[in-house]
């Protein structure tokens, strides 16, 4: 009988495949990063029942770190975007983006 | 008898997460514009992943694989909410406006 955790990977990749058409389709930047976030949320998940599909749940530290990396790295991101926006005179504000 | 419930329970759990998932995942497809599609995006985060990562605890049971399942849950519970208002936050700074209404109707 098909196991469950299978189905569980599918769906994980086709949305994964769907998060990654909206990252090239996106029209403004923004898009972008909140496919990319959702992708990486989506490999937590996807590292996880792998490891339960294999019979090898030692993933999940894997996927926790995973989880961590995947926030630092969008609001790095976000940082670094509005840093770069001051420059070109949007609005002048003293930070670099509070 | 309780192991069939386990099971049946964490079958329900995984499918209504990869349900939840598929349907989030079309949303940030089809949404007209970038807020929506950030509501989207959130809403599969919370729930898909918390209903796939409860499945996974039913099936792992009182063991130290489910103490790292609780907190990957604990952990994107508290930062998908965080990362997608920061990434809003950075949107409506960034001067990209809401579309408040309809092209068609000009109401």
């Amino acid at each position: 009988m098909i196991s469950m955790f299978s189905v569980a990977t599918l769906a994980i990749l086709t949305v994964m495949g769907i998060a990654l058409v909206r990252a090239f389709v996106g029209p403004t930047i923004f898009d972008r990063i909140l496919a990319v976030n959702m992708f990486g949320t989506k490999t937590v998940l996807f590292i996880a029942v792998f490891g339960f599909l294999m019979g090898r749940p030692d993933f999940l530290d894997i996927a926790l770190v995973y989880a961590l990396i995947n926030f630092i790295g969008i609001i790095a991101v976000l940082r670094f975007y509005e840093a770069t926006q001051d420059t070109d005179g949007s609005e002048p504000d003293a930070g670099s983006g509070q | 008898m309780i192991g069939q419930i386990v099971d049946l329970a964490s079958w329900v759990l995984l499918v209504l997460g990869s349900l939840l998932g598929i349907t989030g995942a079309i949303g940030l497809l089809r949404f007209p514009e970038f807020y929506t599609r950030a509501h989207a995006a959130g809403v599969t985060d919370t729930l898909c992943a918390s209903c796939i990562l409860t499945g996974l605890m039913l099936q792992a049971g009182l063991t130290l694989v489910t103490a790292k399942l609780v907190f990957i849950l604990l952990f994107l519970l508290l930062t998908s909410p965080t990362a997608t208002h920061a990434l809003t936050k950075a949107a409506l700074h960034a001067g990209l406006a809401p579309q408040l209404h309809r092209e068609e109707d000009g109401s």
